[in-house]
């Protein structure tokens, strides 16, 4: 990974920055590409999708029994139902954790994440450490997040090498009961739906 | 093809590091390739399979040391230049080509969302019957291909359960050398940890791997 930090503001763009504004350049001048278009692409990301989605997906399932078991029947159309799917969700999977499975998600052989609900895949999802290890070390991993499950605890993971994209339902935490969808939600963090977290704690949630 | 890019078990990347507060793209060069990628794409002269066997060509050191959005830049521009729509040379010398002709019309910005949302599925009506089904014990082949391939190499010649029937799935493979969509079953197949690593296996548990029908034997 790129060891430097300058930004948009520095004065002395990086290399990959030049290549890529010239091949912007020339993609344009040759009819290929719209710049508005690449810009509504950007927004599309920045905004439309994110793990505030899969957050609102993950509360429903505590909440409503019957939405939790048309999410794991159906998931693609069960997160359909609360407006979300598309590029990289066509095909959804809910897996569940539970008492005694923990769930973590990965693709060894790309970056396979699922837009709709969690947005663009982070930086460490995307990098070869991640990549080799979760499903080699799963459990060295999550203590790079500063996890650790309790030793009798079996931990399934997803190396997403299809079209299939998976979405871990963490356990609804502990003292929750008075909370209501939205408040449940905002305790949903993105990791927590990726396997690499818990969702926050009541009272911990901004 | 045995790549780089096959990195499930190997050793030796170092500690997974997550950032707090991470924005959705670190520089705006990132965003800008995202979106070429995506752009371009629509011009419909390649599949999602053979843009992921693009960006595994990348000479091994050049894929090691590359950012992802570099991998990204490597991978769009032979692609490109495979299929014609842009020349090496173009990009080499930043200009069209004389006499080129203009390509017309782009996606525009107004037609964005409604493709996102549409996106690609790779489920199909009809396929390949099935040869397997869930509960069975089967085997991953031993297959060592050259071309673009989603069979793992550290799940080849192991042996797991079918737990779910994902339904018939365009087969990657041939795909994404524009040899057709060859549509067959797709199954999720849990292999034990002691399987895939042996009895000292750092976990207790299993690996989840989608794999379709021709990459299966029974067992």
């Amino acid at each position: 990974m790129s060891g430097n930090h300058d930004h948009d503001h520095s004065e002395i763009p990086s290399e990959p920055a030049l290549r890529v504004k010239a091949l912007e350049t020339l993609l344009v001048q040759k009819g290929l590409v719209d710049p508005a278009a690449l810009d509504a692409y950007i927004e599309y990301c920045e905004t439309k999708i994110g793990p505030r989605n899969g957050a609102r997906v993950v509360a429903r399932a505590w909440v409503d029994p019957a939405y939790r078991e048309r999410l794991f029947a159906d998931a693609t159309a069960a997160i359909a139902e609360l407006g979300y799917g598309g590029r990289q969700g066509e095909h959804m999977v809910a897996v569940a954790n539970t008492g005694t499975t923990h769930n973590l998600v990965v693709c060894t052989l790309c970056s396979c994440y699922p837009w709709p609900v969690l947005g663009l895949p982070p930086v460490w999802y995307k990098s070869d450490a991640y990549r080799s290890r979760a499903v080699i070390d799963p459990r060295g991993v999550l203590a790079d997040f500063g996890v650790t499950l309790p030793a009798d605890k079996e931990i399934a993971v997803w190396d997403s090498t299809a079209e299939i994209r998976y979405l871990v339902v963490p356990e609804r935490p502990a003292g929750t009961e008075n909370l209501d969808e939205a408040a449940l939600a905002a305790l949903v963090t993105r990791d927590s739906m990726i396997g690499t977290g818990f969702p926050l704690s009541p009272g911990a949630a901004r | 093809m045995n790549g780089v890019h096959d990195m499930g078990g190997m050793h030796g990347f170092g500690p997974v590091r997550p950032e707090a507060n991470e924005p959705v793209f670190h520089h705006r060069w990132e965003a800008r390739m995202l979106a070429l990628t995506l752009a371009t794409a629509a011009w419909r002269k390649w599949n999602i399979d053979a843009g992921r066997f693009a960006r595994e060509r990348t000479p091994p050191a050049d894929y090691l040391r590359y950012s992802y959005f570099e991998r990204w830049y490597a991978g769009l521009c032979r692609l490109m230049d495979e299929v014609g729509l842009v020349s090496a040379a173009e990009i080499a010398s930043g200009r069209p080509a004389p006499g080129s002709a203009k390509a017309t019309p782009p996606v525009r910005a107004a037609d964005v969302k409604a493709i996102l949302d549409k996106g690609g599925p790779s489920a199909r009506d009809h396929g390949r019957p099935g040869r397997f089904r869930v509960g069975q014990r089967v085997r991953a082949r031993n297959i060592n291909p050259e071309h673009h391939t989603r069979l793992p190499r550290y799940a080849r010649g192991k042996s797991g359960v079918i737990v779910r029937d994902h339904g018939i799935h365009v087969l990657p493979d041939s795909s994404a050398s524009f040899k057709g969509e060859d549509p067959q079953p797709l199954y999720n197949v849990r292999f034990e940890a002691a399987e895939l690593w042996g009895d000292d296996a750092p976990f207790r548990g299993a690996v989840h791997i989608d794999l379709w029908d021709c990459y299966l034997d029974a067992a």
